[in-house]
């Protein structure tokens, strides 16, 4: 074995997406949240239901944006931060009665803890390092959901029965119907949040970080700090989409939060376009509809199904939906001229 | 103190099947510089094909160097099919094409042997080794494939003018390209190898596990981890790391109270992330010296 | 005697951004050109468009065939050695595998041992360090290491990307020296990017001035080393 230090001039290995392109214009927006707004007017109870799913994936897929487009840092093991944060809202809701609304904060809170404190030996790794690391997470979450000593508060294998709100001052409107405006509400606040976060210090701080970690340290950021809090941040804010989850699913349990779900997030990232706030959502409907569309193709199949789908994604638009909207810009750029 | 022999020699013998996944692993990090997560997969399915080679009537050592060929071409034409279009995109993409893969091959291979347990057949006998309880004869010779693996993959990269292509083009790709070196094809020889040596070690794990599509999902982590602990850019390394994660996946089994089966890999794998913290590059991986 | 590199209207593009502006020059047999320029003028950029390690329009022909649509691999088995800036040494690997690297697309065997042979008695010290890493050597050793590679090419086009980068003056007035006898003994046509004007221009046949992507001046090295502008902005007097 040769004792030679390997010297690695390093690309980034998350490429930058420039800060104007992180999200959308303000009339798509706009136009966006009118459409979000509108929607369950007319459809049915169930469809409703898979929409709240829809926005809060989103928010989790939006959380590991922040955290590998924003800071560069990998992570297969967000399901753990949404499991925790699912967890803890069931038990505020189910063994201290707490509103639901106030359980959303405090596992906010309790992941970003949580997060802020699994970063601090993620320093030392990256790449994939990091990834293994944050993969032992995600499978280690439900055995330890599991675990007797907790079962008190955890159910057990059994899990939790959640209660779902109704609308709150007599409103006429169903629980599911009440449940995706509240959903959406939350959704919007945590995307304008995370906008404004990823345009100001720390944001530029996260970005360079991510594209050159020495450079930004000799720049004077604090590397551990900000790669520390971004951590905490966006396992913050999967705890929040768990909470939601909990709520909206009305029961958790270990096995609904094992290491698929955590590379669903993955995926949704990617074919969303990593660093691509906006991209979240579409890569919310990816991970959620395009699997039981394979299914409907074939059931035996299934999941050679979704990896060709997958594949296709991929092949036409290696980088997410992100290009999508670039190239339809482009077009929209050139009619506009002419 | 016998317990923890015991427990030790017992480690080295499971952790032949890490060693070996381990080597597959290194492998294809050295051609392509990322970890591919349908690598247990692929040689899941190499197995199968060895098992099915052997239902048509094709004895033991026949199908075992047929699969070997038909798995290095299956390699190199997934390597060229899907992955070298994908050879601009950035890596976050490959590795989603990776997860396809992986959805790929699980499905297709349940789907054509289904998911029923089968017994897979050894070459070694199973019988106890040189008389210990520990150690059976097929693990024995597990362990010997293994290292004659890597006697032969290290005359391969010292002594061979495409293992001297091959390493230049790991190393830097575009100092390789000026010596007239066709990087692009040095990528699809190594999944082709790596996808060889994966279909040894599914062949030499599946008389334990027994085989079923699902059979590599735990071997795989594990065999990355192994891989990681000795160091991404040493075979050797690899191999020794697959043992120690034999032996820690066995004293964490016997000695922490209340572990099941579940939590033995997390925790192996939290271990395996503390020798990281301290040695980043791996226990024999060369220490890598970042530049602005 | 038709030229044996060719290049007309050359233009380069780093993504959006355009880097070399219509060059053309052409390069004689057995001659020793240099590009002169300073920083971020395209002279490294002219050298990987003739390798096509960057995108190019326009028109570069070896040997009268044109080069356009080849891979940087195939661009090189056709006889032409690049040098790349920061020398590109295979540092994990020892000096002796560097040197088999150059020639790693040929098949003669004994041919590759002289040449092996021959490149120690070009560069002795690379003879007494055959078996080190190559990350070892110092800069100028790890210089003479990266032309001596190429040599192993047996190249009849050799593209030298600022040699003189980093190293001592008195080992860079060696290599030039080398440099020249390469040329002369084995007949090796030489097109060298420098910095450094003042040896360039002794050791070259011609010489071109590039600025900003743009050739500005072209001529016989002896004209160009005298002319008045060339001397203030290149030569420091």
């Amino acid at each position: 074995m040769s004792a030679i230090q390997e010297v690695v001039t390093e690309a980034p290995a998350v490429e930058a997406v420039p800060k104007r392109a992180m999200t959308l214009g303000y009339g798509t927006s706009l136009a966006l949240l009118l459409v979000l707004i509108l929607v369950p007017l007319f459809v049915k109870n169930f469809i409703i239901f898979q929409l709240t799913m829809l926005l809060i994936y989103a928010v989790a897929v939006l959380a590991l944006n922040i955290l590998t487009g924003g800071s560069g840092q990998f992570s297969l093991g967000q399901s753990a931060f949404y499991a925790v944060g699912a967890y803890t809202s069931a038990i505020l809701m189910e063994h201290a009665d707490i509103n639901y609304a106030l359980t959303l904060p405090i596992a906010g809170i309790v992941c970003f803890v949580f997060g802020f404190l699994f970063g601090q030996p993620a320093l030392r790794l990256s790449g994939v390092y990091l990834a293994l690391a944050t993969f032992a997470l995600a499978t280690a979450m439900p055995q330890l959901l599991k675990l007797g000593v907790f079962e008190k508060w955890t159910g057990g294998v059994q899990g939790l029965v959640v209660t779902k709100p109704d609308a709150p001052f007599g409103l006429p409107m169903s629980q599911d119907m009440w449940l995706y405006y509240f959903t959406l509400a939350v959704s919007v606040a945590i995307y304008v949040s995370s906008v404004n976060l990823l345009r100001s210090r720390s944001g530029r701080a996260f970005m360079a970080i991510r594209d050159n970690e020495i450079a930004a340290s000799a720049m004077g950021i604090d590397v551990a700090l900000y790669k520390t809090l971004a951590f905490g941040v966006s396992a913050g804010i999967t705890g929040v989409a768990g909470g939601l989850g909990a709520i909206a699913v009305q029961f958790v349990a270990p096995d609904g939060y094992t290491i698929t779900l955590a590379i669903s997030l993955f995926l949704g990232m990617v074919v969303g376009g990593v660093g691509w706030l906006p991209g979240s959502i579409v890569g919310s409907a990816f991970i959620i509809f395009v699997p039981n569309i394979a299914e409907g193709i074939s059931k035996g199949l299934s999941g050679a199904v979704f990896g060709v789908l997958l594949f296709l994604v991929i092949f036409l638009v290696p980088h997410g939906a992100r290009q999508v909207a670039v190239v339809a810009q482009q077009l929209l750029g050139k009619f506009k001229k002419s | 103190m016998e317990l923890f022999i015991n427990q030790v020699l017992a480690g080295i013998a499971t952790g032949a099947i890490y060693a070996c996944m381990a080597l597959a692993v290194v492998m294809i990090y050295q051609a392509i510089d990322h970890l591919n997560f349908a690598q247990g997969e692929m040689a899941m399915f190499s197995t199968f094909i060895s098992w099915q080679l052997m239902q048509w009537g094709i004895p033991y050592w026949g199908a075992f160097v047929l699969t070997l060929a038909l798995s290095f071409a299956g390699g190199v034409l997934i390597e060229r099919l899907l992955f070298k279009p994908l050879a601009k995109a950035p890596i976050l993409t490959n590795v989603a094409g990776f997860i396809a893969l992986y959805a790929i091959i699980n499905s297709v291979a349940g789907l054509i042997w289904d998911f029923t347990i089968k017994q897979y057949p050894t070459p070694f006998g199973s019988s106890p080794f040189l008389g210990s309880q520990l150690i059976s004869t097929h693990q024995a010779g597990m362990i010997g494939v293994t290292i004659l693996l890597l006697i032969l993959l290290y005359l391969f990269f010292q002594f061979t003018r495409v293992g001297l292509a091959m390493r230049a083009a790991a190393s830097v790709p575009e100092s390789a390209r000026l010596v007239g070196i066709n990087t692009s094809w040095m990528i699809a020889l190594g999944w082709g190898m790596a996808a060889a040596i994966g279909s040894i070690a599914g062949m030499m794990i599946a008389p334990v596990v027994f085989l079923e599509p699902n059979m590599m999902l735990g071997v795989l982590i594990y065999g990355f981890a192994a891989a990681v602990l000795g160091g991404l850019t040493s075979p050797f390394g690899a191999v020794i790391g697959g043992f120690l994660v034999g032996i820690f996946e066995n004293l964490v089994g016997t000695y922490i109270p209340g572990v099941g089966n579940e939590l033995k890999l997390p925790i192996a794998l939290a271990l395996i992330i503390t020798v990281l913290v301290v040695k980043p590059a791996g226990l024999f991986g060369r220490p890598i010296v970042k530049r602005v | 005697m038709t030229a044996m590199l060719n290049i007309r209207d050359l233009n380069a593009y780093y993504g959006q951004v355009q880097a070399l502006h219509g060059l053309e020059f052409a390069l004689n047999e057995g001659s020793v050109t240099t590009l002169l320029g300073a920083n971020g003028a395209g002279k490294t950029t002219t050298l990987r468009a003739i390798c096509n390690m960057v995108r190019t329009t326009g028109a570069i022909e070896f040997d009268g065939a044109p080069l356009s649509g080849r891979s940087t691999e195939n661009i090189v088995r056709l006889g032409i050695a690049h040098v790349p800036q920061g020398r590109g040494t295979f540092t994990t690997m020892t000096v002796e595998e560097n040197l088999q690297l150059g020639a790693i697309t040929r098949s003669d065997k004994a041919g590759i041992v002289s040449d092996i042979e021959r490149m120690y008695d070009h560069f002795p010290v690379l003879k007494q360090r055959y078996t080190q890493q190559a990350g070892t050597l110092s800069g100028g050793e790890q210089q003479m290491l990266a032309v001596a590679r190429a040599l192993m090419l047996r190249p009849r086009l050799m593209l030298l990307d600022e040699p003189s980068f980093g190293l001592a003056p008195l080992i860079v007035r060696d290599l030039f020296k080398i440099l020249g006898k390469i040329n002369r003994e084995d007949k090796v046509t030489i097109l060298v990017v420098e910095q450094n004007a003042q040896l360039a221009l002794e050791l070259a046949d011609k010489a071109y001035v590039i600025e900003t992507g743009r050739i500005v001046m072209s001529g016989n090295a002896a004209e160009i080393a005298n002319n008045e502008d060339v001397r203030k902005s290149y030569l420091g007097y």
